[in-house]
């Protein structure tokens, strides 16, 4: 397991598929090198914004799932994997349902004669940003209360501890090694943001720097511009993965026995803990069940062509997130530094420019629409990596440094440290990691476009044709079948984790 | 449905091989609403390969613009035989790249313009129109749409054609003034999204009062949906035409089935199925459906000439975006 050629093969295939199409694309230039500032400036601004203030939001939210059992915990939990997996527009439509001009929200401000809100603007981006982010954030920090070993948790209650000191010596220094990753993938998503940002922005104020990728490559064909672009993104994001690595320090909490004791203190704490879920679940819940009664009316009325969709892109996703998987494992339980790096930049790669170097790449070889598939199913696969390796890696580094001694000592390698010593211990973040890979290549769009098999859409793609054939209704009920399979597909795995495992 | 990937993508090429080697071959690069399982392509495909004893292929890499794209990357090396789908706004981008050649005889057609355009061939046309319900008092122009409490959106016209043909409609429409129109606009845009669907899904849920889209649009929910609550209303300035164009590229393998295909476009029974899948008018004055035929049709139609719509476009869109960013 600590040989080193395993983790770089991997991270040198990740970097050859981001690296590469930008390159070839690069190649193509004609125009000259160009940088917006407004568009940066917006992009950056809105990224930043998105992620301190997702993170912020998360870090209560998480805390208080962490310290309290009640009924509904485990659905909680769950729900929170589903906004993150909302393909953009359907994400958009559902946020409109409730913020929107003739939402509810504004339905019951006229109510009570109070001024309609508008939700175009930069408020608009961030808001959809956090909706679609915290969630996560929230998993990805619960994560690392739920790995604070309940030795440390009794030591501190038998020293008397009350919640400040608890917060002080335990939960800071865990929030200090979770937090700092968590935000630099938000940023990062954030950053890449195209049809949010434009469709919620209210105008040409809220451009992107993926915008100006789009146009570069599309109306204006001007490669080079958008080979510059992506790079910029690139760079940015690497910039922020940098960051975010000097922050972060581990906590070194030391081995304990695989059980968590929760800490629950009384009185207003428990008042604000149960505030903050409601508020949390209310926010997150109300989108979701306007797009679930939107789309239910028209499930018994659609065509066979969603079925066949849906059947290829669970296909895709099953295949994608094996992959995902076994490159977040292998780059996650390794010690090189800069695997942080690798897995991280994927999230910053433009994907109508890696979309467009692969065409570039393949076309001359064989004819795009026989690769569509197997192209989506890599494509997402390495899309996907970024979140698998955030979710895996502190708890693998933990288990390493543990274990990793006495694993050596015993002469316990291979398949059978992973059975014995890796594998179990990782359940529960495996399972999740799974569980997301999964079910964002089934909602992803970016690439396939390209590369589209008119004939054999994927479901994103088909939900795409039935909007642009005027047929919103049945795109809608196309989209709650994405969506429902999507979560299927998160809750099968994140519950297998978790099954069997009493964090 | 574990299936291995190698199955699937075998699955795809089977056909492919099975059909290379006894029927020739017409391939045809399009946009992606063409050849989905609701737009012309499949009816056309039946009606065209009875006719030619061939195979029809379409390839669809996204909208139009993503099909110019597409052509000026595979360059002179492309494998398609015939586009389709380029409109007169894309038309001189089109024309600079030396990739398409002239086409064979064919039928005239029935624009509201005079073509004589001998490599580009129409093949259906459209005026852009504002799309809203009916009831809401409808303004007659666009300076009184800018003057009204209409809240619509629009698309973006640095990643969609709809979006670059209000830019161009307000541009021959106003000229010099046109960034004056655009302020008065601005207070109107709810917002810009980046592409058609997008928009047109905010208008159908209730998000904002109009969408920009085309005049024909009513006709797909009176006859799809019989649905006659949806209007578009004419304005006095003009509407602006969008004119869709098929080419033949130069270096087709099959010429003359490309030729073929483009007489066939133009046939009766082409033209009927596009009107009615494609939503757009038919190039040639073909009998549609009563609820069609009877749509209220612009006394004006602006239009920029190929070349002056590419040379107008990144300045119109310049004020656009400097009069929507204030």
């Amino acid at each position: 397991m600590a040989s080193r050629t395993l983790p770089l093969i991997v991270a040198g295939a990740v970097l050859l598929l981001i690296l590469g199409p930008l390159a070839l694309v690069a190649l193509q230039a004609q125009g000259g090198w160009g940088a917006d500032w407004p568009v940066l400036r917006f992009t950056v601004l809105q990224a930043a914004l998105s992620a301190t203030l997702s993170a912020a939001l998360a870090v209560p939210v998480a805390r208080a799932l962490a310290r309290r059992r009640f009924a509904g915990r485990g659905a909680l939990i769950a729900l929170l994997g589903a906004p993150f997996l909302l393909p953009v527009i359907v994400a958009v439509l559902g946020l409109l349902a409730a913020f929107g001009r003739s939402g509810i929200v504004n339905d019951a401000l006229a109510l009570l004669g109070l001024p309609r809100l508008s939700i175009y603007g930069l408020h608009g981006v961030v808001l959809a940003h956090v909706f679609l982010n915290m969630p996560l954030a929230v998993r990805l920090i619960l994560q690392g209360w739920q790995g604070i070993p309940a030795e440390r948790m009794r030591l501190a209650l038998t020293l008397g501890f009350g919640p400040r000191d608890i917060c002080r010596h335990l939960e800071r220094p865990m929030l200090r090694e979770v937090l700092p990753g968590t935000v630099i993938v938000i940023f990062a998503i954030c950053l890449t943001s195209f049809a949010v940002a434009l469709t919620l922005g209210g105008g040409p104020r809220a451009t992107t720097v993926e915008l100006a990728i789009y146009q570069a490559l599309r109306f204006s064909f001007d490669p080079g511009r958008a080979a510059s672009l992506a790079a910029l993104q690139l760079l940015l994001c690497a910039g922020a993965v940098v960051l975010a690595g000097l922050v972060a320090v581990p906590p070194g909490f030391g081995r304990g026995l695989d059980r968590t004791v929760p800490f629950a203190p009384a009185g207003w704490r428990r008042a604000m803990d149960a505030a903050l879920l409601a508020g949390a679940t209310l926010f997150l819940t109300c989108p979701l069940a306007l797009i679930a009664l939107r789309g239910a009316p028209e499930l018994a009325s659609l065509p066979p062509a969603v079925w066949q969709a849906a059947a290829r892109s669970v296909a895709v996703a099953a295949g994608s997130a094996a992959l995902t998987m076994t490159a977040a494992l292998i780059l996650a339980l390794s010690p090189l530094r800069w695997a942080g790096l690798v897995a991280t930049l994927p999230l910053a790669a433009s994907s109508l420019v890696m979309g467009t170097g692969l065409f570039l790449a393949l076309w001359p070889l064989t004819s795009p629409d026989a690769l569509a598939l197997p192209v989506t199913l890599l494509v997402n696969a390495v899309l996907a990596l970024p979140f698998a390796f955030r979710i895996l890696h502190p708890p693998a580094q933990a288990v390493r440094h543990d274990y990793g001694p006495l694993a050596d000592t015993l002469g316990l390698t291979g398949a059978a440290r992973l059975r014995w010593v890796i594998l179990p211990r990782l359940r529960r973040p495996l399972g999740f990691a799974a569980g997301v890979s999964a079910a964002l290549s089934m909602g992803d769009l970016g690439v396939i476009a390209l590369f589209a098999a008119p004939d054999a859409p994927t479901l994103p793609l088909l939900v795409q044709q039935l909007m642009g054939a005027y047929r919103m209704d049945q795109a809608a009920g196309a989209a709650l079948v994405l969506v429902a399979l999507s979560f299927g597909l998160f809750l099968l795995c994140d519950w297998g984790g978790r099954h069997g495992s009493d964090l | 449905m574990r299936r291995p990937v190698s199955l699937c993508a075998a699955a795809l090429l089977l056909p492919l091989s099975a059909a290379a080697q006894d029927r020739p071959v017409l391939n045809v690069l399009t946009y992606d609403s063409f050849t989905s399982e609701w737009g012309p392509g499949p009816q056309l495909t039946a009606a065209f390969e009875q006719e030619c004893g061939c195979d029809l292929r379409f390839t669809a890499p996204g909208d139009a613009a993503a099909v110019l794209a597409r052509l000026r990357l595979e360059g002179a090396r492309s494998t398609a035989d015939v586009v389709l789908g380029l409109d007169t706004n894309l038309m001189a981008d089109a024309a600079a790249t030396g990739l398409f050649a002239p086409h064979g005889a064919v039928p005239s057609v029935d624009l509201p313009i005079a073509w004589t355009d001998d490599t580009f061939l129409p093949f259906d046309w459209g005026w852009f129109g504002f799309v809203m319900n009916r009831g809401a008092e409808p303004p007659h122009s666009l300076s009184e749409l800018a003057d009204s409490d209409l809240r619509i959106v629009i698309q973006d016209p640095r990643s969609s054609t709809p979006g670059l043909g209000l830019v161009m409609w307000v541009q021959a429409a106003y000229g010099d003034e046109a960034p004056a129109l655009w302020d008065r606009l601005a207070d109107n845009i709810l917002t810009v999204t980046p592409g058609w669907s997008e928009a047109y899904g905010l208008f159908t849920e209730g998000e904002a009062d109009a969408v920009l889209s085309y005049t024909t649009s009513p006709a797909y929910h009176i006859l799809a949906e019989g649905d006659d609550s949806k209007i578009a209303p004419i304005f006095d300035e003009g509407h602006y035409l969008q004119v869709e164009l098929a080419a033949k590229l130069a270096h087709a393998a099959e010429p003359e089935l490309a030729d073929r295909f483009l007489a066939f476009l133009l046939s009766d029974e082409a033209q009927t199925i596009i009107a009615t899948t494609n939503w757009m008018y038919p190039a040639r004055d073909v009998p549609l459906p009563e609820a069609f035929a009877a749509l209220p049709r612009p006394e004006r139609t602006l239009f920029l000439p190929p070349d002056e719509a590419a040379a107008a476009r990144d300045p119109a869109i310049a004020e656009w975006q400097a009069a929507l960013s204030r």
